[in-house]
């Protein structure tokens, strides 16, 4: 097939293609697909938007469209042309993406796809091939094939009790309200042509206005795939395909949209301002504290060189955030750290912990199976967590909560009432930080001026600091 | 109580002298300068502020635990810093979208765990196709099928190993620390335009979850000109095509073919790996991501049991330290490979190694993280049974 009367936007001769006829198309004689290349191309050339054209070409007989666009082109694997075009026209918002694809493309194995981007509302101009067939792969059941329609998977015709009915993507996509203009036109006479080529247009302006979303399903002859010849063809469109298909528009509600971001516009100093803020001290006013690691634990700490900890409750008691508080003062103090939360469904259920390690050395398994140092916020946690505490090691716990005793004899143990505590504080939250100062006056880590910054930092309000700072006092008075 | 105190450091596993690890093969071109306050921050959120600071423009991801921070934190920070995230309605698509971000010539990304990785494995065999960079980040979780969200070292083999269908490689690295999530993030995104190859970031739910201390590099000044072979939607790029179908079989060949040389060039320039106490080792550990770690207090642990036990951390799993590997094993009387898995890098170490020295290997599954404890254990008996073969 050759392109009579070529657009400016198809190119002369197809050197991508090859072969014996560099100006002629792969398609067959009477294929549908030629004539909409060319309206594509027209439509392209009258609106001027050749440069910012990109066209993706998708898997089925429309696989080489870039043979033949002068235009930027980019080939998509089956059925993803509307997420690789939502990939470029997110990067490039200045870019004119068409997504070309094929009934088996679209509306099967890119189903979810379309819908999708559809509904996002992605300003993409999809230009939909409905030819009710398989044609690259050799004349299979498409979901557009119409019902008794014989196919090489249904030699006796598609049957609705297997299959359903044909799929009709203009109207179900026209349902979604991030779509903006959704039609279906065929190629049997010039009139019907025309109207097709003003639907393309229309959709791309679209485009060009950032109005969102557009579909145009094209019904398409496939005489090599229905085994016709090509007038034949034209007439079993009208006769089969447009009672199945109706043709009209659909929806034609352009939406006004946000101007979307311009990600290739790089700024490094943007960039360092969002990603650096804390680290620069935004919020945070805090330096490193440059003592020495070995004088980096005092107290009942000052025996190890590196602590354990298992921190354990109920969700809600800050069990998690009692472990952070901990790590993150010991961080400021210069020590290691890791802290390692129980996370997924465990934490669902009721009940969180968390493993810390600190140590004046790397820190090498950031999990806490045996732990130096067990704080237990309610009486599962004691029992789950007690017997993995090292000999010579501390027990917390919770003792306004837990009415047993650890039945330990040589490990060290602290009863600290912090939920009560807390409650007489007015605020019961803060008994995590009533803890911590526990663990400050028992194990002399981490510094009580590095947990100062560490509570002014969580802290909302001059309110909440107060009541933090007394909490913290309330849990060194308890030891 | 001293004598509890001696047994607390010996069950500690610590790396105890940080000084003597020593990092080997290729470093970024430009010295990276890390500094300001150190943040504590989980493996997954330095992802993000890596990827941000190497000029990462889009986020295209699909939420999975446990690497569901990472996403997190991208829609936290992305759009501030002028860049897009969009949650995709799939991993398959996640992938589709980051392969039309990067046609359109800028740097880009996605993240899941193992069941979406390999629903994105279609996408990066398009990628590596069509020469796509396109940076990946696997925070892997216990396998197969649903299996569990505990960490494993599980997706080695589909990662490595391929996964896509077609004769195509992509770049592996494998953090073990917050602070490498961060940095390696931003080598990934370097990698991947140096070589226009998808890169991944392989790592596991305990790296990802773990918060530590991160050092923030600064960003990167100046992004690649990509204009020669992008789509951008300009004139410049009109000519441009993206495209991964060869119809002829000669044509295809050759694609491959360059692929092939252009793999070689990576392995020929880009294999990083780290030694730990290797220069009298005679047992050398092999272990990467987070036993690599635990490997270290392993090999403390030996030592002080008169095993002479030294650690090769590969940190790039392709191209994989085989020359590194060959001049250890060729010092050592045996080598030992942990995992957490059934066994997967060891097929490599034993390519590299086999012919001179026995290779054993110890893995544990399903989210377990093999202890100090039970690794000295089994390295005293094999030390001793290769004592009795060779006595």
């Amino acid at each position: 097939m050759k392109i009579i009367q070529r657009p400016e936007s198809i190119l002369e001769t197809f050197p991508r293609k090859g072969g014996a006829e560099p100006d002629a198309t792969h398609y067959c004689p009477g294929c549908g697909h030629g004539i909409v290349h060319k309206l594509i191309g027209e439509c392209i050339d009258e609106l001027g938007i050749r440069d910012d054209t990109i066209l993706i070409s998708p898997v089925g007989c429309s696989v080489f469209a870039y043979y033949y666009f002068d235009t930027g082109n980019v080939q998509a694997a089956h059925g993803r042309a509307p997420a690789v075009g939502t990939g470029i026209k997110r990067a490039r918002p200045g870019s004119i993406v068409i997504s070309y694809q094929g009934d088996g493309d679209l509306a099967a194995i890119g189903g979810n796809n379309i819908l999708q981007a559809a509904n996002r509302g992605e300003n993409l101009t999809v230009i939909f091939i409905n030819n009710a067939i398989y044609g690259m792969t050799g004349g299979q059941l498409a979901p557009t094939s119409i019902l008794g329609m014989h196919t090489a998977t249904t030699p006796r015709g598609r049957e609705f009790s297997d299959y359903g009915s044909p799929m009709r993507m203009a109207e179900l996509l026209a349902n979604l309200d991030g779509v903006s203009f959704s039609a279906r036109h065929a190629l049997t006479t010039p009139a019907k042509i025309n109207r097709t080529k003003k639907a393309i247009k229309k959709a791309l302006q679209y485009q060009m206005e950032n109005r969102g979303f557009s579909i145009v399903e094209i019904l398409s002859q496939c005489p090599t795939g229905w085994k016709m010849d090509p007038v034949d063809s034209l007439q079993w469109i009208e006769e089969n395909m447009v009672p199945a298909f109706p043709l009209g528009t659909f929806k034609d509600t352009p939406h006004d949209r946000l101007t979307p971001p311009e990600p290739a516009n790089y700024d490094p100093d943007l960039v360092e301002r969002i990603v650096r803020h804390k680290a620069e001290g935004g919020g945070e006013h805090i330096r490193l504290h440059e003592a020495p690691w070995a004088d980096a634990f005092g107290g009942k700490g000052g025996q190890w060189d590196a602590i354990r900890m298992k921190v354990a409750g109920f969700g809600g008691q800050g069990v998690l955030m009692l472990g952070e508080l901990a790590a993150r003062s010991s961080m400021l103090q210069g020590l290691n750290v890791t802290w390692l939360p129980s996370y997924g469904p465990e934490m669902r259920g009721g009940t969180a912990n968390c493993s810390v390690v600190v140590s004046t050395r790397d820190i090498g398994n950031p999990m806490v199976d045996k732990s130096e140092v067990l704080i237990a916020m309610n009486r599962p946690s004691l029992e789950k967590f007690e017997q993995d505490v090292q000999p010579g090691g501390v027990i917390f716990y919770d003792s306004s909560l837990i009415n047993i005793e650890p039945s330990r004899k040589d490990v060290e143990v602290h009863p600290v009432p912090a939920t009560k505590i807390a409650d007489g504080l007015g605020m019961g939250r803060v008994a995590n930080v009533v803890i911590l100062g526990a663990i400050h006056k028992a194990l002399g880590f981490p510094d009580a001026e590095r947990i100062e910054e560490t509570i002014r930092l969580i802290s909302k309000n001059d309110k909440i600091l107060e009541i933090n700072r007394k909490a913290f006092q309330a849990g060194i008075d308890s030891i | 109580m001293a004598g509890n105190n001696r047994a607390f450091r010996d069950a500690i596993p610590v790396w105890s002298s940080p000084e003597q690890i020593d990092t080997k093969g290729r470093k970024s071109a430009d010295a990276v300068v890390h500094d300001g306050t150190p943040l504590l921050m989980k493996g997954n959120e330095a992802v993000i502020h890596g990827a941000l600071l190497a000029g990462c423009r889009a986020y295209f991801g699909y939420p999975i635990t446990p690497a569901s921070e990472i996403a997190h934190t991208a829609a936290a920070m992305f759009p501030p810093a002028g860049a897009v995230f969009l949650q995709a309605e799939s991993e398959v698509a996640a992938i589709q979208m980051c392969y039309g971000a990067a046609s359109a010539g800028i740097r880009v990304m996605t993240a899941s765990s193992g069941p979406g990785i390999s629903l994105k494995q279609e996408g990066v065999s398009y990628a590596a196709g069509s020469e796509l960079p396109i940076v990946i980040v696997d925070i892997m979780r216990g396998g197969p099928g649903l299996g569990n969200i505990a960490p494993e070292q599980g997706d080695y083999f589909q990662i490595v190993k391929g996964g896509g269908h077609g004769c195509y490689q992509v770049v592996a690295l494998a953090p073990n620390s917050a602070q490498e999530m961060c940095d390696l993030t931003m080598e990934a995104f370097e990698l991947a335009d140096r070589y226009r190859n998808p890169v991944v970031v392989l790592a596991d739910g305990l790296i990802g979850q773990m918060k530590e201390p991160v050092q923030l590099p600064h960003a990167v000044k100046d992004l690649p000109d990509k204009t020669s072979w992008a789509t951008e939607g300009t004139a410049e790029t009109r000519a441009n095509l993206i495209s991964s179908i060869k119809l002829e079989a000669e044509e295809l060949e050759d694609h491959i073919r360059d692929l092939h040389e252009k793999y070689k060039r990576i392995e020929e320039n880009e294999i990083r790996w780290q030694e730990y106490r290797t220069e009298d080792a005679d047992m050398l550990l092999v272990g990467y991501g987070v036993v690599s770690r635990v490997l270290q207090g392993v090999v403390d642990a030996v030592r002080e049991r008169g095993i002479k036990a030294g650690l090769l951390r590969p940190i790039t799993l392709w191209p994989f330290p085989n020359e590194a590997l060959r001049a250890l094993a060729s010092r050592s009387r045996m080598a030992l490979v942990v995992e957490m898995s059934t066994g997967q890098m060891v097929e490599d170490v034993r390519l590299a190694i086999s012919d001179l020295v026995p290779v054993k290997f110890y893995g544990r599954a399903g989210g377990v993280v093999p202890s100090v404890e039970e690794l000295v254990e089994e390295i005293e008996i094999i030390s001793k049974e290769k004592a009795g073969v060779t006595a």
